[in-house]
């Protein structure tokens, strides 16, 4: 296969997708969850009443109207309410389920969280300078592990291109947890965060297989074959490996999102997102990036 | 190992039988030790307190908050809930006490209790017989009656005897405090004054003479360590450090046991599925794959639990994670070999190869994995340390079942025979 060949091509359609997620994401913004915002996320069922979502918001605005804005969803798979509110507590929450309960009496609470503004402020800050260590990190691991190779390209630049297509990796994802949030209130919380990160270090073996066989191919070559040619002939050697690892992950990952737990569907989905842009990027990406910039400094 | 590749390789598969009757004693009739599992799969609360220290002279700062922590855990153990959990956590934006109780129904009275300001006593005792009575004195200031409790207290402080050098308890009294312990120490002097933490005795020292001036000294033979324990619980009842509830989660057992039996379908089903792609795939490789694989799952599910790992729903994730993950290093290798043999390389020279020339990208893709899991560790809440902890351990366990156990498995396994077809 001819990836080389036509780098334009693949270069164009991952900077196409990165620029639509930024410019999704810079359009919608996120859905913050209430671990970085600060508030209440109350899940309850009421089995035998049932009563439907407009009736238990109508009754929440009417009998406990101190508690203010109230946002319910109605969970249909599991039968499950899901009420955000502000911040609250613990005698405003008792007094919450005392009243619901005389009204439904079948009321079950399933879990109630609230947090205060100050919490999330910090792991909001906490969860930026995560994101920003491990692409640092990861990217200094990469040029450190490179050092010997210094021909025809120096070891720095596999670490830029690795920053660059760990970006890719985790832009993607993201702009589609924008849309999502925009039209079905899907939230990002820590476990967002977890996920890219779980996606940085995760893409990035793709990424290290390929470089590796460039490397590998580098030394037994001694600069006698193009360099463009090499970086081909080593993603074909190695484009079996870099998808047969990810696709076992994606497999664990298509059963946690079916079969797993609802709170994680989210969590899964962005990491089954960023997993396959992953083996995009390395195969179609950061290579050819190598290639470009090769080229660049040359003329 | 080179020249043993069986002894090595009998030894691995002992310890990974032996990690299995210890994960799963019920099924061969052994006592079972419990997991540790977290709230979010057992049901519980966590509960997070902003601990106010801006009264409490800093010198002090450190003996109120073990203090509090100790009165809260001891509050806390009256619920009888298994295994509660108290501890400070410190942060950007203060100190924090955070508390757990795994699979409470009610918490309503607990948060109550545990708001209170712990309450510090002084009982005159009074023997009765073989019964001892306790009673509060009670002082009249400007009419209205009042006990002598720990907001008269200043402080106390640990120190030594100048010539024993036998640790003691000192404790200042504020102004009004001095007065009452003057007239209180008078009245019981040759006897002892109990004093009581939450209704807890926590000491009752025999008063030697009237002490004015409202500095008291405890004497006795208790150890440093007792000593220092009670003058954090006398901080603990007398600074003014009041705690404010700014994160609550509860999550009712319905849904933890829930949240656990999903997370372990899904487990189950996505290893089942890696197996059968890796027997589809590389065929007689793949089943060496899947032997390494059971073996890395039973040997870190093993290190979970002897060190006691509380398996959150995070952690879980990340576990199952690694299953995938695991896998990885395997594929490289066999790749290798494919091609190795492909250059006509005879047999286990292929797979010598094949292991030495996939190691480096193994070594640098894994350490990856394993910077980002430290650099998660490190900038995370609780719940998402658990995710980390999991990753970091799964990667590390799976390093070695990849390039030990299957290295050893195809050495044992296969000879320089001509073999059919891989």
């Amino acid at each position: 296969m001819n990836i080389i060949g036509k780098k334009t091509l693949f270069l164009s359609i991952a900077g196409i997708l990165v620029a639509l997620s930024i410019f999704l994401i810079f359009v919608f913004g996120f859905e913050e969850a209430i671990d970085f915002k600060g508030g209440t996320l109350w899940q309850f069922q009421i089995p035998q009443e049932n009563p439907s979502v407009e009736t238990v918001s109508q009754f929440l605005k009417s009998d406990i109207k101190e508690i203010g804005e109230t946002v319910i969803n109605y969970d249909l798979t599991h039968d499950t309410f899901l009420v955000r509110l502000r911040t609250t507590t613990e005698d405003e929450h008792q007094k919450l389920q005392t009243v619901i309960k005389t009204k439904f009496p079948s009321f079950e609470e399933l879990s109630f969280q609230s947090i205060g503004p100050s919490i999330g402020a910090n792991l909001r800050k906490n969860a930026v300078k995560a994101i920003i260590f491990a692409i640092i990190f990861v990217s200094l691991y990469i040029s450190f592990a490179f050092r010997k190779v210094s021909r025809p390209i120096t070891s720095w630049k596999y670490g830029v291109v690795t920053m660059i297509s760990l970006l890719h990796d985790i832009v993607i994802p993201a702009g589609l947890i924008a849309v999502l949030g925009h039209y079905l209130g899907v939230e990002i919380d820590s476990n967002f965060i977890v996920a890219l990160l779980v996606i940085m270090g995760f893409s990035v073996h793709d990424t290290i297989v390929v470089f590796d066989r460039i490397r590998e191919n580098l030394s037994l070559d001694r600069g006698k074959t193009e360099f463009g040619t090499v970086i081909n002939n080593s993603i074909n050697q190695t484009m079996a490996r870099s998808i047969n690892t990810s696709l076992t992950l994606i497999i664990v990952l298509l059963a946690m999102f079916f079969l797993g737990p609802i709170n994680l569907k989210y969590f899964t989905l962005t990491l089954l997102v960023g997993v396959s842009m992953g083996v995009y990027s390395s195969i179609f990406v950061a290579s050819p990036l190598l290639l470009v910039w090769h080229n660049l400094t040359r003329k | 190992m080179q020249r043993h590749p069986g002894l090595v390789l009998s030894f691995i598969i002992l310890v990974a039988i032996l990690a299995a009757f210890f994960i799963f004693p019920q099924n061969f009739g052994l006592r079972n030790s419990p997991w540790r599992l977290g709230l979010d799969l057992v049901g519980g609360s966590h509960l997070i307190y902003k601990i106010d220290l801006t009264k409490v002279p800093s010198g002090d700062q450190n003996s109120v908050l073990n203090g509090l922590r100790d009165v809260i855990e001891k509050r806390v153990n009256l619920f009888g809930v298994s295994e509660p959990q108290v501890f400070l956590s410190r942060s950007a934006d203060g100190d924090n006490l955070i508390v757990e109780l795994a699979g409470i129904k009610d918490i309503k009275d607990a948060i109550k209790t545990i708001g209170e300001t712990p309450l510090l006593e002084f009982k005159e005792v009074q023997g009765n017989g073989s019964s001892t009575e306790f009673i509060t004195p009670l002082f009249t200031v400007n009419g209205a009656q009042v006990t002598l409790t720990g907001r008269h207290i200043k402080s106390a402080q640990l120190n030594f005897d100048n010539t024993t050098s036998k640790p003691e308890v000192a404790i200042s009294f504020n102004d009004e405090g001095a007065g009452f312990f003057e007239k209180m120490t008078a009245d019981n002097v040759g006897k002892p004054i109990a004093i009581f933490l939450d209704n807890n005795l926590i000491e009752a020292p025999v008063v030697q003479q009237k002490i004015s001036g409202g500095q008291a000294v405890i004497t006795g033979s208790f150890t440093l360590k007792e000593a220092k324990a009670m003058v954090e619980r006398f901080n603990a009842g007398a600074l003014p450090a009041p705690i404010t509830l700014i994160n609550q989660q509860t999550i009712s057992a319905t849904l933890g046991t829930n949240s656990l039996e999903k997370a372990l379908l899904a487990g189950t089903i996505g290893t089942l599925l890696v197996m059968i792609f890796m027997v589809v795939y590389y065929r007689f490789f793949g089943v060496f794959a899947v032997a390494a694989l059971i073996i890395y799952i039973l040997l870190t599910l093993g290190i979970f639990k002897l060190f006691s790992v509380t398996m959150t729903l995070a952690g879980l994730a990340g576990f199952i994670l690694t299953i995938g993950m695991a896998v990885d290093a395997n594929i490289l290798i066999f790749e290798r070999i494919k091609e190795e043999r492909k250059k006509g390389l005879a047999f286990s020279s292929s797979i010598n190869e094949g292991f030495k020339r996939a190691w480096s990208s193994i070594r640098d893709s894994n350490i990856s994995t394993i910077i980002t899991a430290v650099i998660l560790y490190f900038f995370t809440s609780s719940f998402v340390k658990g995710f980390a902890l999991t990753l970091l351990i799964g990667v590390l366990v799976s390093m070695f079942s990849a390039i030990t156990t299957t290295r050893l498995l195809l050495k044992a396994f296969i000879k320089d025979k001509p073999v059919s077809k891989t």
